[in-house]
């Protein structure tokens, strides 16, 4: 039942040995300790915990690991490091777009999708990209201005 | 111990000092040039910290980044009780506001003693002390823990708003940052060695009792641990999460449980309200001989009301020996959670060590306290080793306290000139708080599920002013004649307790909604009849602050749009806070633009409050026209996010925040303040797009359907 799966993460090959229909999010958080991947619902329905995969956004609490083989899994330590933030990381501090923050690692993850397929998106299409993303602390605006600012820095 | 000695430790000392009369617990100078702030204050998502440092840095005159703010935890921290929002810079930040600049003169004492000049002629920069003829130290050079361990006098005064240079000023986040990069940093992220997954089942429905259950199919399952049942109390270890997880759902589908009903009929909760037992506390009478030439009344009403916090509960335990244990919780409370765990325990709570770490977005008493009995509970079971247990979504939006329903009655009368000169206020609901470390039972959800049960303890309202049910009750304006009675439930088949605003959503919400009503059977504009009803210049600043910034008076009518306004002082005596609401109303009511107008006194973090203001605000836009707990006579039934759903991106207005900076006022809590005025607003503005009055929350397009006819 359990045999070893490899995939890549953040650019680095890995190999894990979990039931292949784990969710990804255990496997990221648990196994390879990448805990900045939040878990929200555990049913995809609130996008604490998406993951690109393959470049698209996907909810990892609803991907079984057996999905992943093969493919290149970027998390939210993925996107940038404090000491090489991401256009997106520091975007969203300019804006201090955050209360709590939990909902943040998966709304970035989105956004990082969607940057990728429309570099330049209208407030409108900021909204709709992430409206599969729950936010608790009504932190909306300052997300939104926070994607269409990094938006405007070069990628 | 001589007189004065006697008086002097008997002294009134400013906020949250009276209680923690120790320098030393609240601060600590170090060697390697840091301040070490020990607030029993939490984190809970609000920024609290931030501005809880930026203080600590403006009485010390240091930098901000060498603060560092230590985690409450028993038994070192002071005892402040519980944070919630708004209550935490006026009580803890004035203790800390007082200590500091005591610490700051105890080490000037010092630093003149070595310098050999005097007190006055030094200054401090960064915390390097200079004197006159250029010979300086610091804090850092001077450390030394004894000078602080003393207690506090409270006679050396802050300094004056107008010397601040950090407080005041837009400071970012202290820990944003770490967020965005992912860092673990929430109780959910943390790993102790060893530690095992456990999760509960809870009971089928609210007074379940288990009947039996295949325990030993679940325990026979690879990397379970433990099958942990006492009474009703059902709960799973496991060496992996997903293994916890997937056992539970097998432990739950083998359980069977007695079942009865319970439960209101969730179709008419006012009539619930009205005919259960209750006790009438009058908390406002004023007679008057004015006659009204009208009279008009109406009822409003709001349901039960979810945190539905987007990071479910957690909390670790481990014990040693049976005999002693320690909790990891994002509770509000170390030492009111340390109080109920020792009672469910049945342990003294020396034995009982409860550590704050933060947790996701925190409105209220929501079930971080639960969680740690749950996870003290299986970690009985565990052998001495750690245990983390996460709430699953359905319970923290099945099982977690809620916001009472209320049903509100107003009346009034009016003069021949439109003038409110009589007016009553009756309303109906269960006290808003259940949280623990006030009884002598233990106010934890398991506890009244193991075989030697626990009964929950009855709801009770925080005392007065601030209140829970009477929370802004009684309005701000100054009627002739008044009288305001708050009826407390007793009965309380579903848990109620604190969410953000408690009573003073609805009570707000009714409040403005009549004046609305009234004012329009005055013939009056809305802006100009609150207005002819309010002295108090800082309300009527805000009201004019949101219509001018609004443009009020320019709004043109159009088909299907409508604007309207709502005013409260948050408590009736924390921020004064007014919103203009202006919606589309098409198959559903849309929110378009929120302008706000508040006044916190003193602002300490103009940006921190912005952020704070605009997230109540876009949360109540979410209460008020979406959010209601549905059950039928046993169960919660909205337990996902498709049945509890909350405003979306898509559906979040526009929200401009205008702040009324009083340098020379108190600094009160923002977080809270514009709950009810928005509310208040929607309502009034859809009664403006569709000319019909919505009375209870949540105004949804069925409601409307049916008040149009
Ligand atoms: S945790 Fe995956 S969508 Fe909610
Ligand atoms: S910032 Fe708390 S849920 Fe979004």
């Amino acid at each position: 039942m359990s045999e070893e799966i490899r995939f890549t993460v953040n650019g680095a090959e890995r190999a894990v040995r979990a039931a292949q229909n784990t969710p990804l999010v255990y496997v990221l958080r648990n196994d390879l300790g990448l805990r900045g991947t939040r878990l929200g619902c555990g049913v995809n329905q609130c996008g604490a915990c998406h993951v690109l995969l393959d470049g698209q956004s996907v909810p990892s609490c609803d991907t079984p690991l057996w999905a992943a083989a093969g493919k290149k899994v970027v998390t939210i330590e993925g996107l940038g490091t404090p000491q090489r933030a991401h256009r997106l990381q520091r975007a969203f501090v300019a804006e201090q777009a955050g209360q709590c923050a939990y909902c943040l690692s998966g709304i970035m993850i989105s956004a990082e999708a969607l940057l990728a397929r429309t570099p330049d998106p209208t407030e409108a299409e900021v909204r709709e990209a992430l409206d599969r993303h729950l936010c608790r602390c009504g932190t909306h605006n300052r997300i939104v201005r926070a994607v269409l600012r990094a938006a405007k820095e070069a990628a | 111990m001589s007189t004065t000695a006697k008086s002097a430790s008997e002294a009134k000392l400013p906020g949250n000092l009276q209680g923690n009369r120790r320098l030393s617990q609240w601060l600590r100078i170090a060697p390697e040039g840091t301040v070490t702030v020990t607030s029993g204050k939490v984190e809970i998502g609000q920024g609290i910290l931030t501005a809880l440092a930026q203080i600590a840095a403006e009485e010390l005159d240091v930098n901000l980044g060498r603060i560092l703010l230590v985690p409450a935890a028993t038994p070192t921290s002071p005892n402040e009780g519980v944070t919630s929002g708004s209550l935490s810079i006026q009580d803890s930040g004035t203790a800390l506001r007082y200590a500091c600049a005591e610490t700051r003169a105890i080490y000037l004492a010092e630093a003149a003693a070595e310098l050999g000049v005097n007190v006055d002629s030094l200054k401090v920069e960064d915390g390097t002390i200079t004197a006159p003829n250029g010979r300086r130290t610091s804090y850092w050079a001077l450390a030394d823990d004894a000078l602080l361990d003393r207690e506090a006098t409270g006679s050396v005064a802050p300094k004056p708003p107008s010397a601040y240079k950090i407080v005041g000023q837009s400071m970012p986040r202290v820990d944003l940052p770490d967020k965005v990069f992912g860092l673990p940093r929430f109780i959910q992220d943390l790993v102790l060695p060893g530690m095992l997954y456990g999760q509960v089942v809870r009971p089928a429905s609210r007074a379940a009792r288990l009947v039996s259950v295949d325990d030993a199919a679940v325990d026979a399952m690879p990397g379970v641990v433990a099958v942990v049942r006492d009474g009703s109390f059902l709960g799973v270890l496991a060496d992996r999460e997903e293994v916890a997880v997937k056992a539970a759902e097998a432990l739950a589908a083998s359980a069977k449980w007695d079942e009865r009903d319970t439960l209101p009929d969730m179709g008419n909760l006012p009539a619930w309200l009205r005919a259960s037992p209750h006790e009438s506390k009058v908390i406002d009478d004023r007679a008057s001989d004015a006659k009204p030439a009208r009279t008009f009344s109406a009822t409003y009403s709001r349901p039960f009301s979810a945190h539905a916090s987007i990071g479910p509960s957690c909390s670790l335990a481990q014990w040693k020996g049976y005999k002693s244990v320690t909790v990891w919780t994002h509770s509000q409370g170390v030492y009111n959670l340390r109080a109920d765990l020792a009672l469910a325990l049945g342990l003294a709570p020396e034995a009982v060590e409860v550590r704050h770490v933060e947790g996701a977005g925190c409105y209220g008493h929501n079930p971080a306290d639960d969680v740690a009995l749950d996870a003290a509970l299986l970690a009985r079971a565990a052998d001495e080793r750690p245990v983390r247990v996460l709430w699953a979504r359905e319970d923290e939006l099945g099982w977690a306290p809620y916001g009472p329903t209320m049903a509100i009655d107003v009346s009034a009368g009016i003069d021949a000139n439109g003038n409110v000169v009589q007016w009553t206020l009756e309303n109906y609901s269960n006290g808003h708080s259940t949280r623990p470390g006030r009884a002598d039972k233990p106010a934890l959800l398991a506890a009244g599920h193991l075989e030697k049960p626990f009964e929950m303890p009855l709801a009770i309202n925080p005392p007065m002013p601030a209140g829970g049910s009477e929370r802004n009750a009684v309005p701000l304006y100054d009627f002739p004649g008044r009288r305001v009675v708050c009826h407390r439930v007793l009965d309380m088949p579903l848990r109620a307790s604190a969410l953000r605003s408690l009573g003073a959503l609805a009570n707000v919400f009714a409040i403005e909604s009549f004046m609305d009503e009234l004012a329009q059977a005055a013939g009056a504009d809305p802006v100009e009849y609150r207005l002819r009803h309010l002295t108090d210049p800082r309300g009527r600043s805000v009201i004019e602050a949101a219509a001018r910034r609004a443009n009020w008076r320019a709004w043109k009518k159009t088909e299907g749009r409508g604007h309207g306004i709502a005013f409260a002082k948050y408590k009736n005596l924390g921020a004064y806070c007014a919103v203009v609401a202006e919606v589309e109303a098409e198959q559903e009511i849309r929110v378009r633009r929120l302008v706000i107008a508040v006044d916190v006194g003193l602002v300490v973090n103009p940006d921190g409050v912005a952020n704070q203001l605009e997230g109540g605000a876009i949360q109540a836009v979410s209460q008020t026209l979406k959010e209601a707990v549905r059950f039928d006579r046993r169960r919660v039934v909205s337990n996902t996010w498709e049945d509890y759903p909350i405003l979306r991106f898509s559906e979040v207005p526009e929200v401009i925040v205008e702040i009324v900076n009083r340098p020379n006022e108190r600094s009160v809590g923002s977080g809270e303040g514009a709950a009810g005025p928005t509310a208040g607003a929607i309502g009034n503005a859809v009664f403006d797009a569709l000319g019909v009055r919505i009375r209870d929350l949540p105004i949804t397009p069925e409601r409307i359907v049916t008040a149009i006819g």
